[in-house]
């Protein structure tokens, strides 16, 4: 029997700082940022990043959570008695059995985004799994105004999930192909992702090619989100976190419509909550400590 | 900050917005709501802030355009109790 091609599935990966002794560190803090696809572990030195992992999550949160966490420290010889302080987040934050506090993933992603991109950052765009959130932060990656839509999966990595499965695209590859169109198509008149493809089905069988469906549901996606930033009010510097953040074809149109550019990271955007979280973390470990 | 809880559908914004730089956690919208949208709570966007906040309860979040719709006129001018309620100002309703 022939495999099915899961098009939909990314890579997972992980990453350990080759010039740094983690035994040498002082204070060793953790935050695990378990999302509705995805979950990242991020382990950091005395505030420094020191490793990382990012995978799917389960339908187990508490094991994913685990399973993260050792990934990201896997050869490295530290244990979870190690680390002094664990930060959960996400969507299954609470589910994070070595946790020693909660905090939602609007502070996380505010806090890691300035660690990403630095301090210039004012306005976080975090197109996650399931749910998308606007916000603006100042040059400590504190928190000044937020807005999230977990109403519906307009606008979310999920939504590029059942696009890419639909069209048999790679999920890696919709971004790139939809900035292939020689035209921009109208975008679909729906953002839900239910109609959206049911549209999309009859856009195929009217003969659109592929790549001018996903533009066409692209550009529906960034106009939806563009909405969201513009309650809020956009800032620059701009930059997106999140799992869409590596869709080009997303944020070159977020870019286009907003009028600003989003700055390039230097880090995976992807790990933006569970790296506030182990930021966090540290401050509360120094807060404890005193 | 302002926090915005709420959402956006097909039929519009539904949005209240909370300034947690005003609100010290009193907790009179919460006494003054009648359907208990308001509670009050830690900060979830500022977790290194000690003092109370006042929050939309999580499970009104996804439905607040109906929570909210019977202290809504369908004519003419009515103040919102829980904007009444608040000797800072901190409240707002995007509808």
């Amino acid at each position: 029997m022939a495999t099915a091609v899961e098009y939909w599935r990314w890579t997972e990966s992980r990453w350990t700082a080759p010039d740094v002794d983690w035994r040498a560190g002082k204070v060793i803090t953790a935050g695990v940022d378990v999302g509705s696809v995805s979950t990242q572990a991020v382990i950091v030195v005395d505030g420094k990043l020191y490793a990382y992992s990012s995978m799917r999550t389960g339908s187990d949160s508490p094991q994913s959570a685990q399973k993260a966490m050792d990934w990201a420290t896997e050869g490295t010889g530290m244990t979870i008695d190690n680390v002094r302080y664990v930060v959960g987040t996400g969507y299954g934050r609470v589910n994070v059995p070595f946790a020693n506090r909660t905090i939602t993933e609007i502070a996380c992603h505010a806090r890691g985004a300035n660690f990403i991109y630095g301090p210039s950052v004012r306005t976080v765009l975090d197109m996650g799994g399931q749910d998308c959130k606007a916000i603006r932060c100042d040059e400590k990656g504190k928190v000044s105004s937020f807005l999230m839509n977990d109403k519906c999966a307009a606008g979310t990595g999920r939504g590029m999930e059942v696009f890419a499965d639909l069209l048999a695209v790679p999920i890696e590859d919709v971004g790139s192909l939809s900035l292939s169109v020689a035209e921009e198509p109208p975008p679909v008149s729906s953002t839900c992702v239910v109609f959206a493809k049911t549209e999309a089905t009859g856009l195929l069988r009217a003969g659109w090619p592929k790549n001018r469906v996903v533009a066409a549901y692209c550009s529906a996606m960034a106009h939806r989100v563009v909405t969201l930033l513009e309650r809020i009010g956009v800032e620059a510097e701009f930059a997106i976190t999140g799992g869409i953040s590596k869709n080009v074809g997303i944020v070159r149109r977020i870019e286009k419509e907003l009028g600003v550019k989003a700055l390039e990271p230097g880090l995976d955007a992807q790990l933006a909550g569970g790296l506030g979280a182990a930021l966090f973390a540290y401050a509360l470990a120094a807060r404890a400590a005193s | 900050m302002l926090a915005n809880y709420g959402y956006q559908d097909g039929s519009g914004s539904y949005f209240i917005t909370i300034d947690t730089d005003k609100c010290d956690g009193c907790g009179r919208c919460v006494t003054a709501c009648p359907y208990g949208v308001m509670v009050v709570g830690p900060d979830e966007a500022d977790p290194l802030r000690d003092l109370p906040v006042a929050t939309v309860a999580d499970e009104h979040r996804r439905k607040i355009k109906y929570s909210c719709g019977p202290c809504k006129p369908t004519s003419g001018v009515r103040e919102l109790p829980c904007l009444l309620a608040c000797p800072w100002e901190a409240l707002a309703h995007s509808w």
